[in-house]
């Protein structure tokens, strides 16, 4: 997945200026930069979630398997199905674990029993959380505690199948023994998806990502090897973020 | 120092000790309002209901006997309009709130509902004697009744259910479009279900209304009197506030039928309560089950 040259726009108000970047296949890009940086907005133009937003548009494109996913004869429903989101807050339905996890698949016009039932256990077991849920699955999903309801999400995510994966600050509001859950799921999972997180945390980035890139007032300045760019940025702005002389 | 910080924190204390006094005696003259409503009502009407009282249809000029086609026809009117007003002011509000774009044309839409809210119950009859009655032809009957009642509460269904479709998270509505369902999917599988209790409650309020006007059915639905049932919507029915409001009014004897008005009035008051209770009962349970 990539983006060329994409611009987007809140109304009046530019968010991003020309973003070129690459997301590498079966890899982690880290997005980092101080809030109101555009890292958000540029991860919701990926599954083009910023159409719900009144008045925005993007110019310039985004690619997935060389397609513009912005191309008007792309259809926005197939689309979101090959790019997964997993958001800040852990948002599962107030349905049953079981229905939450098989959702995707259902409004995809799936309705093999077994079917389901597999594909919601193989998700259960890559999100972690299989182990924990199998004896109430029939249960509510607002029952299980934040950290698993996020995992819960994830694997919500992972059921239809995409091949990307992106995350919203997906741990931000999580104790700290639920964040590491979810960082070492992020590390599993990348042996099958490509994935494309939001943190405010650099110690999470360092940890989590492969590649980092930075944003700041919505322009991308650096980008690299999570471990140079950690360890030598490139450029002043980059290095003063990252050792928190600003942000 | 310490001394001055005392006095102002009792005035404070005090202050505050006042205002929560205030509060508490509104309160109370609310439920005091209620209680004594129901305590007249019951005082005076009880001694009228009994068997007969509930199953017969009204004898001797309506001196005697009891109020049953009162009752069937209230039920009927009030359930054939929330059976109408409810499809079509969810259906509104989901396109209000969902849907259309924010602007003039929705803003038209809302303005109308909002005036159609403050427009007097007596107009509403006048409306519906002018256009269902006579322009549609369907002369005084269940159904122009119900279409009336069912314009009167529209905005009061539409009103709840926008409010409860604003008070579903959009986090729901963006994980369900991020798993590649579609805008009637997401309102459909995740949106309408989380809103359904807050629809109910304007279900509930709209029936409660429905079923003890007068005026919306006095030229549309009700007459003064008919002994037999309705058999089919085309049919004229008494309907219990009507049924009052003749009693009290303009019956054979109205000093005589004091009883029998208090009893209609506590019939009334126990149907809006008991329809009222199926829905409440209802929505404690769907929100048990999440």
């Amino acid at each position: 997945m990539s983006t060329k040259d994409l611009n987007f726009y809140y109304g009046e108000s530019q968010a991003l200026y020309s973003i070129s970047l690459a997301f590498e296949i079966k890899q982690v890009t880290a997005l980092i930069g101080p809030s109101g940086c555009g890292k958000s907005t540029l991860l919701r133009c990926l599954n083009r979630m910023n159409d719900l937003i009144p008045y925005s548009r993007a110019e310039g494109g985004v690619f997935l398997d060389g397609e513009d996913i912005y191309d008007p004869s792309v259809d926005v429903v197939a689309l979101r199905r090959h790019v997964g989101m997993v958001f800040q807050k852990p948002n599962p339905f107030p349905k049953t674990i079981f229905e939450n996890v098989a959702y995707g698949l259902r409004v995809n016009g799936i309705k093999d029993k077994t079917f389901l039932r597999d594909r919601v256990e193989t998700s259960l077991k890559q999100a972690a959380l299989w182990d924990e849920v199998k004896d109430r699955l029939h249960n509510s999903a607002l029952g299980l505690s934040g950290g698993q309801q996020q995992r819960l999400c994830i694997a919500r995510a992972l059921a239809v199948e995409p091949e990307v994966v992106l995350m919203d600050e997906p741990a931000s509001a999580l104790d700290p023994i639920a964040t590491q859950k979810i960082e070492d799921l992020i590390h599993e999972l990348k042996t099958t998806y490509t994935i494309i997180i939001v943190t405010h945390n650099m110690q999470q980035a360092a940890r989590v990502s492969d590649v980092t890139a930075f944003f700041y007032l919505g322009k991308l300045i650096e980008t690299g090897k999570t471990e140079s760019i950690f360890t030598r940025p490139r450029l002043k702005e980059t290095s003063d973020y990252i050792t928190g002389r600003f942000g | 120092m310490i001394g001055k910080t005392d006095t102002i924190q009792g005035r404070r204390k005090w202050l505050q000790g006042t205002m929560f006094g205030l509060f508490r005696v509104a309160a109370l003259i609310n439920g005091m309002a209620l209680l004594l409503v129901v305590y007249f009502l019951v005082a005076r009407g009880w001694r009228a209901i009994n068997w007969t009282f509930l199953t017969q249809p009204p004898m001797d000029s309506m001196t005697k006997g009891g109020i049953l086609p009162c009752i069937v026809g209230t039920l009927c009117l009030s359930l054939g309009a929330i059976f109408i007003a409810l499809p079509i002011g969810v259906a509104s509000a989901i396109y209000l709130q969902e849907y259309a774009r924010p602007g003039r044309v929705v803003g038209m839409i809302r303005l109308g509902i909002n005036n159609l809210a403050g427009v007097p119950s007596v107009v509403f009859g006048l409306f519906g004697l002018a256009f269902f009655v006579v322009y549609l032809k369907m002369g005084v009957s269940i159904l122009a009744g119900s279409l009336t009642l069912a314009a009167m509460t529209l905005p009061v269904i539409i009103g709840a259910t926008e409010e409860a479709l604003r008070g579903v998270p959009s986090t729901y509505r963006e994980a369900s479009l991020g798993l590649g369902a579609t805008k009637w999917q997401t309102i459909y599988r995740v949106v309408l279900p989380a809103a359904l209790p807050g629809i109910l409650t304007g279900a509930i309020l709209g029936i409660s209304r429905a079923a003890g006007e007068t005026a919306p059915i006095m030229f549309t639905a009700a007459v003064f009197y008919t002994p037999s049932l309705p058999t089919s919507i085309f049919d004229e029915v008494m309907a219990l506030p009507y049924h009052i409001y003749v009693l009290a009014t303009a019956g054979t004897d109205i000093e005589a039928t004091r009883p029998l008005q208090y009893g209609t009035a506590l019939v009334l008051i126990v149907l809006v309560l008991g329809l009222n209770l199926v829905a409440i009962i209802y929505r404690s349970r769907l929100r048990k089950n999440r």
